[in-house]
């Protein structure tokens, strides 16, 4: 009864006309960026972040939630439509997507995929506000050697998961927590890495290193290519499902959800993860897998429940533990810092009414999504007419503007010029940017615990070895370094991202 | 260079190890301390070696696996970009927000190789005004919209 007291609580800060307006705003926003190839939920929250200074926290907290949750709807529009996935996470969803709006059942495919996503969000809403209070009160027990060896897990797990080479993850990530330490530090006063200048004392800004690694450095490579896209016009009727599509759509929507729910919990996990597990999961269990990649419905169905439950869950790491596990949600720290939440297991009960209302604002946002989103398709391809040579000077100026007025100084906007640059050649030499953006906000806290660990233990360092919960969680994360480093695991992994 | 056999990692390598090299020396002033009592320079101390370490290692092994040549760097849209986002940061201030941003737009689009001038020009006046009414007018930032040097700060 205590779960729905809290959800009582969430939603009566939720349903509040300013918090409503904002869950819209966030959830439209979300689904224009995931419509639009070329800008991703990580590029937009960073531009966001800025003009979210005089809102109230829950508010500003709503609106670039509904982003990365609005993305995921957005997201399959494009990918059903034009076999072209406005986010990474609904790549999946093309192929079985496009192939179903190919033979005409375009309206069958994007109601599927609306419906799939907020049946996960209900779920995984339910989800998220049930395993939350058991985990922070966990957390609430961790001294600082614990909260290292979480830390350590939670990039560990982040790079192990995601794809690429493992060993430039981790460099990533070690390169990440040395930008995080520049500016003033905290223990001594003493300014470090700042090079005299002022606003280099204050740290680097969260909002410049996303946009530009993930913002501009994704521009520029974009205009490198030249190719056309095909727009597929055929018009869409009958944004329903028939009685048969039903029948095979749902046992696949629950798989998926559940699948979604878990992946979504660990760290590297969320909506893209969750998708591409999910479409493989399906292709396994289903009777005739020959089916697939043909217009098989459960190939929709299942990813797109999952990249939803996926998205929403990610939000229990950070919420009860406070460790991000994936850039958005690193940006999302960037967020609550800056209306001065310390994100982590206290926020639950010094500040209930925000942790819940974010929470319920989540099943509102999924909810106008679901209502919105069927009779607005036609405006959504309509924008998808904009040429990119119109487009990206706009975000650009999005961008500048935002970064400008974090702080009003053109310093911040060179830093993010320099940062898209360093994106440009990561881009080059494929090195993913998300573990670097992990580290980077995690950076501070880090050395913040592994120096109160080792003061507490008078330098002894055996002291992460000694306390049990430390002990295991550095267990799970050599563990996971083992696993990829074994052969036989490391080529599943490459098969499970082949879909790609 | 043939005997680099994946430049990619190679030269993701050669970087890992600059950073980490940089860290190290601009770090070098900065108080060490002890395990227990750690000064400003410990943490980044260990940082710069652990990049050093797996720098080194991911160089050294691109001598040895096989992988794809880097892209080559295209100069044109970099530049262009950055450059002009750059220019915003530097002028808006004084050029005041309509002026600043058909500059930025005009300038951004000669990055793509559909550049038209006129397109540009009218997307350039069409966004400056939605700029205005947005951060402006919708949320009060403070920002000239009219050149400084004709009509003043306000």
């Amino acid at each position: 009864m205590e779960l729905l007291n809290h959800l009582a609580l969430g939603f009566s800060v939720a349903l509040t006309p300013i918090n409503l307006l904002y869950a819209f705003i966030g959830s439209m926003l979300g689904t224009l960026i995931g419509v639009l190839p070329g800008i991703g939920p990580v590029a937009t929250i960073a531009m966001l972040l800025p003009t979210t200074y005089a809102l109230q926290p829950v508010s500003a907290l709503i609106m670039l939630a509904g982003i990365y949750y609005g993305a995921q709807y957005g997201g399959s529009t494009t990918s059903i439509l034009l076999n072209m996935p406005g986010e990474t996470s609904s790549a999946v969803t093309c192929l079985d997507g496009h192939q179903m709006a190919r033979q005409g059942q375009a309206g069958a495919a994007l109601a599927t995929a609306a419906l799939a996503s907020f049946f996960a969000g209900c779920v995984s809403m339910v989800f998220v506000a049930t395993v939350a209070v058991p985990l922070s009160e966990l957390a609430l027990k961790f001294g600082p050697a614990e909260y290292f060896s979480l830390m350590v897990l939670g990039l560990i797990g982040a790079v192990v998961l995601a794809h690429g080479s493992l060993l430039k993850a981790i460099a990533m990530i070690i390169l990440g927590l040395l930008l995080g330490i520049v500016g003033t530090d905290v223990n001594s006063g003493a300014a470090r890495f700042a090079f005299g200048i002022p606003q280099l004392t204050d740290g680097i800004g969260v909002v410049s290193v996303a946009m530009g690694l993930f913002g501009f450095a994704e521009i520029i490579t974009n205009l490198e290519h030249t190719g056309k896209r095909e727009l597929l016009t055929s018009k869409i009727s009958g944004l329903w499902l028939t009685k048969d599509q039903f029948r095979k759509a749902w046992p696949a929507v629950l798989r998926g959800t559940g699948l979604g729910s878990f992946l979504g919990l660990l760290p590297g996990g969320g909506a893209m993860l969750a998708s591409f597990a999910s479409y493989a999961l399906e292709k396994k269990v289903a009777k005739d897998p020959s089916q697939f990649g043909k217009g098989a419905i459960q190939g929709v169905a299942g990813p797109e429940s999952a990249n939803n439950a996926g998205a929403q869950t990610s939000f229990i790491p950070l919420l009860t533990l406070g460790i991000p596990e994936n850039a958005v949600m690193a940006l999302m720290v960037g967020a609550m810092t800056i209306h001065n939440i310390q994100p982590g297991p206290q926020v639950m009960t010094s500040n209930p009414s925000l942790f819940w209302g974010l929470i319920a604002s989540m099943w509102l946002g999924n909810l106008m999504l679901v209502v919105l989103n069927l009779p607005l398709i036609g405006i959504w391809i309509k924008l998808l007419q904009v040429p990119y040579r119109v487009l990206y000077p706009a975000i650009l100026l999005f961008c500048s503007i935002g970064v400008f007025t974090i702080n009003n100084t053109n310093f911040d906007v060179m830093q993010t010029a320099a940062f898209g640059l360093l994106g440009v050649i990561f881009v080059k030499l494929e090195c993913e940017p998300a573990p670097l953006l992990l580290g980077f906000v995690l950076g501070p806290m880090m050395e913040e615990n592994l120096r109160r660990a080792l003061l507490l233990s008078r330098g002894d360092p055996t002291v992460f070895l000694t306390r049990p919960i430390s002990l295991v969680m550095l267990l799970m994360a050599a563990g996971l370094l083992l696993a990829i480093v074994a052969p036989n695991i490391r080529r599943k992994r490459e098969e499970a991202f082949q879909e790609e | 260079m043939a005997f680099i056999r994946h430049p990619k990692d190679f030269f993701a390598g050669l970087l890992f190890i600059a950073f980490g090299v940089a860290a190290i020396v601009i770090g070098s002033s900065y108080a060490l301390g002890t395990a227990a009592r750690m000064g400003p320079g410990y943490f980044p101390r260990a940082l710069g070696i652990l990049l050093i370490v797996l720098g080194s290692v991911l160089a050294l092994r691109a001598l040895r696996i096989q992988g794809t040549a880097v892209p080559a760097f295209k100069w044109r849209p970099t530049l262009i970009v950055l450059g002009s986002v750059v220019g915003f940061g530097l002028i808006v201030e004084h050029a005041g927000l309509l002026l600043s941003t058909v500059c930025l737009i005009v300038g951004a689009s000669a990055a793509s190789h559909e550049f038209r001038w006129k397109e540009a020009l009218v997307s350039g006046v069409c966004f400056a005004l939605l700029a205005i009414a947005v951060f402006v007018l919708g949320l009060k930032l403070q920002l000239p919209v009219w050149p400084v040097f004709l009509f003043g700060t306000h």
